[in-house]
């Protein structure tokens, strides 16, 4: 079955995100029957795909859904915002049944009745739906305790009932773990024990077995037997340390279990189906099934690489009978080579590459969610989605990027209130742009917004102790603004739901830094901010320049050099006991490598010392080498975990003669 | 029913230890080591071993003994569990002996202070006595966030 997992889950990610955007033009354009259409026939192949794949809630879902869209082609129900924001709820459901299937191989347990109650509900058109949503909104949030009641087994549920008749009552306990507690198991395993002495427990949630191996996060939850009161479990659970909740709910026959003699259609669907999940979740235990990383590929650019590969072999043929033949030709035949593994290494690196798209088509959506959710009109225009990026890449800026965007439309745009008196356009803007520049790719999310103000920046930062008056005194406006990247540095006066809780801008700034990128800010007060993301096309293979520093060889990125001086001895000032010197006006600090490295000074001072002007953002630093070794394309190797602490090597890479050489990383020496 | 488990004996300062046969990815002789700096005393640096780079520590360092004095018998044994590989320098490596469990003595206390949960037993036959030793926490204890 596993073959077919993967296209299943490859496939239902398209559908899903075609429906997605349909959705999307469906708010605007409800009458538009293709559209309609178009959804409906989406909707059908994911619930015939899932319903081979014996994914029985989703088939579910998407066949609720599917009759509500039906509803609305035939007239019956008008498209409007609520019903539209109940369809994404259902396609979030449908995704997060995608993640569960990814991670573990089922589809889980959730089966989102309340979902399908609300599609329903649109359905008979009952007009009451905005109460009951809330009401159901806080029965989601009851219930763990429900939810492992819901999930016993037929089997357990007449265990409860021969109790009853025995005078046992039955409880649904969840017990909350400190997040600091290490031995989680222990602790379980002591709440286990506790638990015992009052009765017999017939169910917990997670498995035992699970619980013994820490397969659970901060609670669990327990169905027990016993004949005493509840408020005895609680004191005695809480009792015990890092515990720091305990939930429970009396399990009472009329509500909580299903009448073996009458079963209602519904309710035995039910039960039948959370049996099927037991032995779902016994088959997970045993072997989890991952879907692996997959890329989809052109034919095309695979047709290319064969190619490459051919030629090679022919080089290398040639290359055989170089004896024979004058030295003219071994040179030519190198020079071939050499051709061949750029062209190759060329086309290695497009099948990695995919279009920034996949990440940029949710943003449509998550840009409209926010819209109504902080009543402003936000528009968000997106160009460049075709440029491509290293896969790598793409799988991590997804979150730096909603981070991004996510600012600009809380914190960034005005209320529309504000945006009218200030003369501008009732509709906020937020663009999105991607295009190639060099052997980067710069990814810019714009507003136009308020700007970010440097004066509050700079009392903000002197509040929180950041900086101190002197240095605020000294720092241009540009410098205050970065600012904005310190760790704990929120701006927003208050705390929102959607950003603004002090982790920030700086999280987004080491995500870039970790994906060998770079991130800065333009603003202009009034009239908007720009936060323009530089990364590097792929993250494998670089151009570097080989240095010497001793005896060592180390390479530098060649993307962070600016220039190369020699610069005489008497030129090398000392400002503050840093040692600097002026270039074409500016003042650059001087690194010498050897005492970073600590190398062992090969010779005496020179009179004039090597220095590799490299620049961070709008840093700058020379590094003082003892010798040029030229430049090379270079693997670049992780240097494993044990050393992976070491913050001024950013890995190592294997050199001709086979021997190992370390990358400076360049952005903790400056 | 072989419950006899294999270990590779290494030399270390004249003293015999043994390293679990199922650890052990590959033994290969001394090569150039890079060095990488603000690595721990005992990390000699990083060697490349089939395009791959793995660190390399001096075990006698780690033990507290003498430095290193490489000679045409020091190796490197590379150890390699799920996640990671490491090599290890030793001065020599001997053969390969067959241990029972009931040869293995587990030890209470030696006299070697905090080298102590390094070593797992004491295999014993007839001519000679092998310190086992327990690769796992050694390893764990190099990890960065066990510091």
């Amino acid at each position: 079955m596993s073959q077919y997992l993967e296209i299943f889950i490859e496939e239902s990610k398209e559908h899903l995100q075609s429906l997605n955007e349909c959705l999307l033009q469906l708010e605007n354009e409800p009458h538009n029957m293709e559209l309609l259409n178009e959804v409906f026939r989406v909707a059908h192949t994911l619930k015939g795909m899932a319903g081979t794949m014996g994914f029985t809630k989703m088939q579910t879902l998407t066949h609720d859904m599917e009759n509500a869209l039906s509803a609305i082609r035939n007239g019956k129900i008008q498209v409007d915002g609520n019903l539209i924001d109940l369809l994404f709820q259902c396609l979030d459901a449908l995704e997060n049944y995608i993640e569960e299937i990814i991670n573990t191989g089922s589809e889980g347990k959730e089966s989102y009745e309340i979902l399908i109650q609300k599609l329903n509900q649109f359905l008979s058109g009952d007009s009451q739906k905005e109460e009951e949503q809330k009401a159901s909104k806080e029965e989601q949030n009851v219930n763990k305790e429900e939810q492992a009641i819901l999930s016993l087994s037929e089997y357990e549920q007449n265990a409860i009932r021969i109790g009853f008749q025995q005078g046992y009552q039955a409880y649904a306990i969840t017990v909350y773990l400190n997040a600091s507690c290490v031995l989680k198991s222990a602790r379980a395993f002591i709440v286990f024990r506790t638990l015992e002495r009052y009765g017999e427990i017939i169910k917990s949630t997670p498995a035992v077995e699970d619980i013994e191996d820490e397969k659970f996060d901060l609670e669990f939850s327990v169905v027990i037997l016993s004949q005493e009161e509840k408020e005895k479990f609680t004191k005695d659970i809480l009792s015990i340390a890092e515990i720091v909740d305990v939930k429970i709910t009396e399990i009472r026959e009329e509500t909580h279990l299903k009448n073996p003699e009458q079963p209602k259609a519904s309710t035995q669907e039910n039960t039948q189906s959370l049996t099927k999940v037991d032995q779902n979740e016994e088959h997970e235990n045993r072997v989890k099934p991952r879907a692996g990383k997959t890329v989809r590929v052109d034919i095309e650019r695979l047709d290319t690489l064969m190619n490459l590969v051919s030629e090679l072999i022919i080089v290398k043929n040639s290359l055989e009978d170089v004896d024979r033949r004058a030295e003219q030709n071994f040179n030519e035949s190198i020079e071939y080579l050499e051709r061949i593994t750029t062209n190759l290494h060329d086309a290695v690196m497009k099948v990695r590459m995919v279009p920034v798209e996949r990440v940029f088509n949710r943003f449509p959506r998550m840009i409209r969610d926010l819209s109504r959710q902080l009543e402003k009109e936000i528009h968000l225009e997106m160009s460049g989605e075709e440029t491509e990026l290293d896969r790598t890449v793409i799988d991590e800026i997804g979150d730096p990027l909603i981070h991004l965007l996510r600012n600009a439309a809380d914190h960034g745009l005005e209320t529309t209130e504000d945006r009218i008196k200030k003369g501008k356009s009732a509709s906020g803007h937020v663009y999105l742009r991607a295009y190639q520049d060099g052997n980067n790719v710069v990814i810019e999310v714009e507003d136009d917004g308020r700007g970010i103000d440097a004066k509050i920046i700079k009392q903000k930062a002197l509040e929180k102790g950041v900086i101190t008056s002197e240095t605020a005194e000294n720092m241009s406006e540009q410098e205050l603004v970065e600012l904005l990247f310190q760790p704990s540095f929120s701006t927003a006066a208050t705390v929102t739901d959607v950003s603004g809780r002090g982790v920030g801008l700086d999280v987004v700034k080491t995500k870039i830094e970790a994906l060998g990128g770079d991130i800065e800010v333009k603003t202009k007060l009034g009239k908007g901010s720009k936060f323009i993301v530089r990364l590097p096309l792929t993250l494998a293979i670089i151009q570097a320049l080989m240095v010497q520093v001793g005896d060592e060889k180390y390479a530098i990125p060649l993307n962070t050099i600016q220039t190369i001086e020699d610069i005489p001895i008497s030129e090398i000032k000392s400002v503050q006991k840093q040692e600097v010197i002026v270039l074409r006006n500016t003042v650059i600090p001087i690194v010498r490598l050897h005492a970073i490295l600590d190398v062992p000074e090969k010779e005496k001072e020179k009179n004039t010392l090597t220095i590799v002007i490299v620049r961070k953002g709008e840093k700058q630093a020379g590094f003082v080498v003892d010798g040029l070794l030229g430049q090379q394309e270079i693997v670049i190797k992780s240097i494993g975990q044990y050393l992976s602490y070491i913050k001024m090597i950013a890995g190592a890479t294997i050199l001709g003669d086979g021997e190992v050489a370390l990358i400076l990383d360049v952005n903790t020496l400056v | 029913m072989n419950e006899n488990k294999q270990y590779v004996v290494v030399v270390l300062d004249q003293e015999q230890f043994g390293i679990d046969i199922q650890q052990i990815e590959t033994i290969i002789r001394m090569r150039d080591i890079t060095r990488v700096p603000q690595a721990p005393f005992f990390i000699k640096g990083v060697v490349n071993l089939r395009g791959d780079i793995i660190p390399v520590m001096s075990l006698r360092l780690k033990f507290g003994l003498d430095s290193d004095e490489y000679s045409h018998n020091t190796r490197i044994v590379i150890i390699k569990t799920e996640e990671h590989c490491i090599g290890m320098i030793v001065d020599e490596v001997r053969e390969v002996v067959e241990f029972s469990q009931e040869s293995i003595e587990t030890i209470q206390r030696l006299a070697i202070g905090s080298e102590q949960k390094w070593i797992q037993g004491v295999g014993k036959t007839d001519q000679q006595i092998v310190t086992l030793l327990n690769i796992n926490t050694l390893m764990e204890e190099l990890l960065p966030n066990k510091e």
